[in-house]
């Protein structure tokens, strides 16, 4: 069989063109980087501006991005178009089915069993528990950025309203977790309807500014209400959460003694590590579900076009309310979780770097992908602590990893959708149905 | 013909864009059962006049007359629920959700029993038994003609009694145009569909029409029952021969 025809033999980009886009990346990194790599600024010894050149470490930069543009360039010749997915021979893609229709469950299986498995590895437990926070977050977010296409870039400041929340509530009143855990959700929920208001007309870049103003404010808010929140200083001795009223101490009420077990501080661990993974396994089932009725149909035809929504009937502003809503009572959850796990919250756990994390893990896992966004989550956290021993280059080291599954999966690792929507019996078209033209 | 209180009635309807006036005054009626056409050169305010209806952008001054309650000042998208429906110009299909699920959105916002919806259902795929086919398939990957029917067979999901249609043959090969054209005149004589169709394919429009308007600069200049207009020299001169490719 000759190659297939779909894709017609494209001459190798010729090398002027080659030298011409690297020419022009070359360029385009000399005047980004001139200023901030080829001139260094200090203060001097009386306080005056002092700058000096560095011009050798410029050239060096721009030498390296001339040379990795061709080289990407060349590997994108040789590995082909992105969209070529039809050249994947179909063993490839029933093997690849396979494991999409068993990973979810398989993974879910995993997770369940992690605490049997890492029992006394305390280092693990703590990772996994961060994981399915992050899982939880990016389940959350991806209700506002995957389903209804609202950019995002604040969602920090639900985590943060659902955290002091609890925190406040606990050791101003001494509820208990149960109690505050729907109250942090409610409050955040009601924080993100104040915060869709004002940002009902915008979308896209406008959107993105204010949210991402909005997340700094309430952190400033944090820091500034000093009587209330106790500013920079956080908040500390927050409770630790109770197995529904049975403390998970040492004591003789504690739950190991009344279940005539040997203490271990360990017990403790796994009880978060399961509240976390029943908190985000909610958080998925009731995206899940929500997909289904037509409140999450909307968002979904929000995130497609606003025009036709309004035209069908549908009340935009409701639709964006409620899904921003929903998705900053996800992150109150998750907050109140990371108060009780940490017993000590402060304004710097809640900056812009964990909204950009959290956004980060929704769109490299592929936007409204349950499973991309946990394995994303895995990834990013995960792969985060196992980078650990580069050291200075980790961060070098994660961003190529962002920036070549941007490349090569632009829609994200799991890019698919899956319908929610199908007939309701199947039936055979009948053939006096499919002909053209009636009337 | 005309029944006492038309289905719609415009009354010198004005709408601007800031400070550009798209309707300058305009006088539509529609009764039920029609199906009445509105054509005219690009500009001339026809899509205004249909977003108009829908509440974007408001009406400036005028009324807008659905069986002889004012809608003029109802939100947009309760408007669906009066029981018009919009296939929107350009198609605004939802490209990256399946076809079933665009179809399901056209019943969401209305009150139906799963029955209704249904029966709905059913009748859609009889008249584009191609939405059939491609069921399960997302919508930004079908063709302009399946777009198209897509587009028209979500806005009838919500059963509307007044269909308004922008452009259907915007871009479609005249073999499927007149496919969309046959379908809504299906609708029209079986299901009873009052329509009101925009056009810049003023033959075509003008033969399924039962009655016709032609805009110019944000007003009315002609009407009459299509075969009249069909028939106007001026009409042929600007609308017919100019654009005919054959």
């Amino acid at each position: 069989m000759k190659a297939p025809s779909t894709h017609p033999a494209k001459p190798a980009t010729s090398i002027p063109a080659l030298l011409k886009t690297a020419f022009v990346n070359a360029l385009i990194a000399l005047v980004l980087f001139s200023l901030m790599i080829g001139i260094r600024t200090e203060a001097g010894s009386s306080g005056q501006l002092t700058y000096w050149t560095r011009f050798g470490d410029l050239a060096s930069i721009v030498a390296a991005v001339f040379g990795g543009s061709i080289v990407i360039e060349l590997l994108r010749q040789w590995i082909g178009p992105t969209g070529a997915e039809n050249l994947v021979p179909p063993a490839v893609k029933s093997g690849v089915s396979f494991i999409g229709r068993y990973l979810a469950p398989a993974l879910l299986i995993f997770t369940l069993l992690v605490p049997v498995i890492f029992y006394n590895q305390r280092y693990i437990l703590d990772l996994a528990i961060l994981v399915l926070t992050y899982v939880m977050l990016g389940w959350g977010l991806n209700v506002v950025v995957g389903l209804a296409g609202l950019l995002d870039l604040g969602y920090v400041a639900f985590y943060a309203v659902g955290a002091y929340s609890y925190g406040l509530l606990a050791t101003n009143f001494g509820w208990s977790f149960w109690i505050c855990l729907p109250l942090a959700g409610i409050l955040a929920a009601f924080w993100g309807v104040l915060l869709g208001f004002p940002v009902l007309r915008l979308r896209g870049d406008y959107l993105a500014i204010v949210t991402l103003a909005f997340g700094e404010i309430i952190r400033l808010v944090i820091i500034n209400w000093q009587d209330l929140t106790g500013g920079p200083n956080g908040v500390s001795g927050i409770p630790r959460p109770s197995f529904f009223g049975i403390p998970l101490d040492n004591s003789d009420d504690g739950l190991a003694a009344k279940l005539g077990i040997e203490y271990s501080p360990t017990h403790r661990i796994i009880f978060l590590f399961y509240l976390i993974l029943a908190l985000a396994l909610l958080t998925n089932w009731a995206t899940i579900r929500l997909r289904r009725l037509p409140i999450g149909r909307a968002w979904e035809a929000l995130r497609e076009d606003e025009v036709a929504c309004r035209a069908l009937g549908i009340n935009t502003t409701t639709t964006k309310l409620t899904a921003f809503a929903t998705g900053a009572m996800f992150g109150g959850f998750a907050g109140a979780f990371f108060a009780t796990r940490q017993g000590f919250i402060s304004p710097e756990s809640f900056t812009f770097q964990e909204s950009a994390l959290v956004l980060a893990i929704v769109v490299l896992g592929g936007m409204g992908s349950q499973l991309g966004v946990a394995l994303s989550a895995l990834a990013m956290i995960g792969g985060f602590e196992l980078f650990r021993s580069l050291e200075t280059y980790r961060m070098l080291v994660f961003g190529m990893a962002m920036v070549l599954i941007m490349i090569w999966r632009p829609r994200g690792l799991i890019g698919h959708r899956a319908p929610t929507v199908y007939l309701t019996k199947a039936q055979a078209i009948s053939s006096d149905l499919v002909k053209e033209g009636h009337g | 013909m005309t029944s006492p209180t038309p289905l719609l009635a415009i009354r010198s309807l004005r709408a601007a864009y800031g400070k550009i006036e798209a309707l300058k005054g305009v006088d539509v009626e529609i009764n039920a059962g029609e199906i009445v056409a509105l054509i005219g050169a690009n500009g001339a305010g026809k899509s205004t006049l249909m977003m108009t209806i829908f509440g974007k952008p408001r009406a400036r001054a005028g009324q807008i007359l659905y069986e002889g309650r004012d809608i003029t000042d109802v939100p947009t998208h309760e408007i669906a629920h009066l029981r018009i429906a919009q296939s929107p110009e350009g198609r605004r299909i939802f490209p990256r959700m399946s076809v079933a699920e665009n179809l399901q959105m056209g019943a969401d916002a209305t009150e139906c029993t799963d029955a209704e919806r249904e029966a709905t259902l059913q009748r859609v795929f009889t008249l584009f038994p191609r939405l059939k086919e491609r069921y399960a398939q997302r919508g930004g990957t079908l063709s302009g003609g399946e777009q198209q029917m897509l587009a028209i067979g979500r806005a009838l999901m919500s059963r509307p009694r007044l269909l308004l249609l922008d452009e259907p043959s915007l871009g479609l090969a005249p073999l499927i145009a007149r496919q969309i054209f046959d379908a809504i005149r299906t609708l029209n004589r079986q299901d009873g569909l009052t329509v009101l169709i925009v056009e810049q394919n003023a033959n075509h429009a003008l033969k399924l029409a039962h009655r016709g308007y032609v805009m110019v600069n944000g007003l009315i200049t002609l009407a009459g029952t299509g075969a009249e207009l069909l028939q106007r020299p001026e009409i042929r001169a600007a609308y017919l021969e100019g654009g005919r490719h054959g």
